[in-house]
């Protein structure tokens, strides 16, 4: 399988480990992940908040070179990137007007552009070559997190349940995982809040890592850098609001499919975490409490 | 030669604004064939009537055309008016001056010009047009009603006390619906079986109707005024007749395990059952899927045990065919499955449920005998979070309409709440409440001023448990878009109303028309709100869209004053604009050459096969024919037919040629 690869900008800063993993995943299923030539930003957060425009051009930009570069199929491993990526693509094919815009920026006509996978939708498809290629059975229970971006707006993503996905569970239980049915797999993780307002991603990560915890999960699952640097790296910020110490881990679908792989830990980037890659985890009992009281309704 | 006459309308300003009307006039007059043209202020008016019957006498006219406003709003009053004027009605053509030119052109010479091309068509129309008469058809004075909820009920008893006689058909094995199932009714807060009961027992003992339960509509033929209707009265296994209701089968059924639909899961029934208490007719059925007997050929607990020995393991569906002249459909509707909502977690979190479960529990007939506990644990719960709006007005997720009941019902359960649990809290999450009714917003007044329910306006975005306690997360627009988490120990769900799962098929059946949501769709959204646009077939409640029970009895009464309408007539009349298929003398016979293209292109069903035969009885050709009872004028046959066999009267292929041929 030869596939058009989007690393977007925090694979090789933020979410270095998510590349590396992503690499040696990819290498060892046989999937070729072909590099966009000269590709560009994808027009998330900084872009699509100052001009609509540029949130549509920049990514039709992206596609366009992965077309030219005979591509049928994108995959960006980042969230953001991915949700650019497609909501670009709906964009240009469902309004006609914008389709005039982005060809007037762009000096060319945008048709059939490269279909956008993000990387679970990805993994989903050789999940039965995953299963297969087992060597080391991933015996730990966790808490799948998909976050925002990965499947809504349902009509742009057209991926998996909305509000109660499966795909990355699936994944998990494929190389011999357990997942916890829990209920944040789609609350807001506090997104770009975590460079301008951290108190916010604190609020936000303290919620998700509380619920994973009581629904004993040993690891948190996740298929976006963002997610993970909110959940791993403000991890601190995390234990400060809820004067407690939650230390379970963070991992990429990659490193988890990684380690059943058989992958050694530093190939997948798993020293990089801010919090330790141990298992089982050992949660406290107090935070497995909540402490969020019932707001009284005037 | 003709005689044509033209008649042109000011319409006060609204045409003689516009157009030059004397012009039109005068040019009308040089006209081949006309030999009279006026124009008067109002043409509808009684002295404009008299001038055109007085025009056809002494004029001699053999043909008139009305140029006023769209032949929808007068062509019958002028039709009349010709006929009274002594010539066939079918002469008198409008030619529409108002919506087609005046109302929609400036004050111009075109303006005038396009008037006079209209009235030229017309004119060239109708010296073609060939004296037309009414089609009488017979009428059967019977009434199929397809549904035994409120509508059906409703409809039914007001057909019957009509003098009509009535077949009422109902799905499920006893009338009522989802009234029977409700705890009390808005505005008033009365019992809902106390109101329904009455009416379900006089439907049982009513002479002229006949009450079909556990039966179902299998096809219907025919037309207006004579339907035939095949029914399948499915075999309840049990003797109806014998049977004496005395409920000795139920008691002793060792099967007692199955979710009971009556009252939504919430308890259990046996294999043999009667679906409530009050069910009409109070006769049990045999669930043939749980029964024991018919897993495992053991058992028979019920037949040794009935005292009247009625049980009929070998009873089979009866199939009957019964001869209607009008259908009232009232199959009513469901709601959405709570199983399409993740977000709040329906299917893992027993406590979220929805209206219809809160229903029972809060009826005196419910299982809980109206005291309002939880479904995991049978504890009373001290705060309850009703969600308005679980799907409907939801364009991404649900229906885009409003469910238009949920804003009144969810106020009633957060009163009955109230009212049932002292000191218990009731919030209710909503985007609007639309309380538009007799009554109605003073109720959801009532339930926030004097019973307390707190009303927060905004959407949940999610209901989960934490440590087994449900925690509800939403918004509090009006507190600036403040997210609100209130941790419940019930959530209730007003989930969207929808069309049952059979509406397409069934309308299929029938060919009603349907809207995107499977709701069957009346002829007209506000002129012909009971009728369908098949003849004869009409419609009563929240099969066509979600409505109240007020609502509901008054449309099914609508519905039944139609059916009494048609039934009140001797024969059937109906305009002659119908398709004909070309018949001539031997050896042609017709031009119709039995491809019978027409066959599948007729919408409704309206051609037929014929045989000619010579006189020894053998079969010469098979040709078309129309039925006239059926054929609604549309014309599509005529434009498919290969070889121009058919003709549409009144609006024949030489009328319109002429027209085009004149501009």
């Amino acid at each position: 399988m030869r596939i058009g690869y989007y690393p977007g900008c925090s694979l090789s800063g933020t979410g270095r480990d998510f590349g590396e993993s992503m690499d040696a995943v990819a290498k060892a299923l046989g999937i070729e992940l072909a590099e966009i030539p000269e590709w560009t930003c994808c027009g998330s957060s900084s872009g699509h908040m100052t001009d609509r425009l540029v949130s549509v051009a920049l990514p039709a930009n992206v596609l366009l070179k992965a077309q030219k570069a005979g591509f049928d199929q994108v995959m960006a491993p980042c969230a953001a990137c991915y949700n650019r990526l497609a909501t670009a693509k709906h964009e240009i094919e469902t309004s006609a007007q914008t389709k005039a815009q982005a060809e007037k920026i762009l000096q060319t006509k945008l048709e059939k552009l490269p279909r956008v996978l993000n990387v679970v939708e990805m993994l989903a498809q050789v999940s039965d070559t995953i299963a297969a290629k087992v060597t080391k059975k991933f015996d730990e229970t966790v808490a799948c997190y998909y976050g925002c971006l990965l499947v809504r707006p349902a009509k742009i993503t057209g991926f998996d349940r909305t509000e109660d996905p499966v795909e990355m569970d699936k994944l998990v239980t494929a190389v011999g995982g357990k997942t916890v049915d829990w209920s944040f797999k789609t609350e807001c993780c506090g997104a770009s809040f975590s460079l301008s307002k951290t108190s916010v991603v604190g609020r936000l990560g303290a919620k998700i890592l509380q619920n994973a915890v009581a629904h004993k999960a040993d690891a948190v699952v996740v298929a976006c850098p963002m997610c993970h640097s909110n959940l791993d790296l403000r991890r601190g910020e995390i234990n400060q609001r809820l004067a407690a110490k939650i230390d379970i881990p963070v991992l990429y679908i990659t490193q988890v499919i990684g380690l059943a792989l058989g992958i050694p830990g530093k190939k997948l980037g798993l020293g990089r975490h801010f919090v330790p890659v141990k298992f089982p985890a050992t949660a406290t009992a107090t935070a497995t409490t909540t402490t969020t009281g019932p707001q009284v309704v005037q | 030669m003709s005689r044509v006459g033209v008649f042109i309308c000011h319409c006060g300003e609204n045409i003689a604004g516009t157009v030059d009307v004397a012009a039109v006039a005068k040019a009308a007059l040089d006209m081949p064939g006309v030999v009279h043209a006026v124009e008067y202020k109002y043409m509808c008016s009684d002295p404009g009537q008299t001038m055109l019957k007085d025009a056809i006498k002494e004029k001699k006219l053999d043909g008139v055309v009305v140029a006023a406003c769209s032949p929808r709003m007068h062509e019958p009053t002028f039709r009349r008016t010709a006929e009274e004027g002594g010539i066939n009605p079918f002469q008198c053509e409008m030619a529409n001056l108002r919506e087609h030119c005046s109302w929609v052109h400036e004050k111009a010479p075109a303006t005038t010009a396009k008037a006079v091309d209209l009235v030229r068509l017309q004119v060239e129309k109708v010296k073609r047009n060939l004296p037309l008469n009414p089609i009488r058809v017979p009428i059967t004075k019977k009434a199929l009603v397809l549904g035994g909820g409120i509508a059906g009920i409703q409809a039914a008893l007001d057909i019957a006390n009509a003098g009509n006689p009535v077949l009422l058909v109902e799905q499920s094995p006893s009338i009522g619906g989802h009234m029977s199932q409700l705890s009390e009714t808005f505005p008033t807060l009365d019992c809902s079986q106390c109101i329904l009961t009455p009416r379900m027992v006089e439907v049982a003992r009513h002479p002229n109707i006949t009450l079909y339960t556990y039966s179902e509509l299998e096809k219907l033929e025919g037309f207006i005024g004579n339907f035939k209707a095949t029914i399948r009265r499915k075999a309840r296994k049990i003797d109806e007749k014998i049977c004496n209701g005395c409920g000795v089968c139920q008691q002793k059924c060792p099967v007692k395990k199955i979710p009971d639909q009556f009252n939504e899961g919430l308890s259990n029934r046996p294999a043999i059952f009667v679906p409530f208490p009050q069910a009409v007719p109070n006769k049990p059925v045999i669930d043939v899927e749980n029964c024991t007997y018919f897993k495992t050929g053991k058992c028979k607990a019920c037949e040794k045990l009935c005292p009247t020995k009625a049980i009929r393991f070998d009873q089979e569906d009866q199939i009957e065919v019964h001869d209607v002249g009008a259908v009232v459909l009232a199959t009513g509707y469901k709601t959405m499955p709570v199983s399409n909502f993740p977000e709040y977690g329906y299917g893992k979190f027993k406590d979220v449920i929805d209206g219809m479960k809160f229903e029972r529990l809060a009826s005196a007939s419910g299982p809980t005998g109206g005291a309002i506990k939880r479904p995991s644990d049978g504890k009373e719960p001290q705060h309850v979070v009703f969600i308005a709006c679980a799907g409907s007005r939801d364009r991404a997720k649900g229906v885009p309409y409003c469910s238009k009941i949920c804003c009144m019902y969810t106020a009633k359960h957060a009163m009955l709440y109230q009212h049932k649990v002292h000191g218990g809290t009731a919030t209710v999450f909503y985007m609007d409440v639309r309380a538009a009714g007799k009554n109605y917003d003073e109720f959801v007044r009532r339930a926030v001023e004097e019973d307390g329910v707190k009303y927060v306006r905004g959407r949940v975005s999610r209901v989960y448990e934490d440590n087994g306690q449900l925690v509800v997360k939403g918004v509090d627009t009006l507190l600036g878009g403040e997210q609100v988490e209130i941790r419940a120990d019930m959530v209730v769900l007003a989930t969207a109303v929808q069309a049952q799962d059979n509406a397409e098929e069934l309308a299929q059946t029938l060919h009603v028309s349907y809207d995107p949501y499977k709701f069957f769709a009346e002829a007209h959204p506000k002129l012909r709100p009971v009728e369908t646009n098949t003849a004869g077939i009409f419609l009563a409640g929240a099969c066509q869209a979600p409505r109240d029970i007020p609502e509901t009895v008054a449309q099914a009464s609508g519905a039944a004053v139609k059916v009494c309408g048609l039934f009140s007539q001797p024969t059937l009349t109906r305009e002659p604009i119908i398709a004909v298929v070309d018949r001539q003398a031997p050896p042609v016979f017709s031009n119709c050459v039995g491809c019978f293209l027409c066959k599948s292109a007729c919408p409704y069903q309206a051609i037929e096969e014929e045989a000619i035969k010579n006189r020894n009885g053998d079969v010469i050709k098979t040709v078309a024919k129309v039925n006239p009872g059926l054929c609604q004028g549309c014309g599509t046959c005529v434009s498919t037919c290969r070889t121009k066999a058919i003709d549409l009267q009144g609006y024949s292929n030489e009328q319109i040629f002429a027209e085009l041929m004149s501009i």
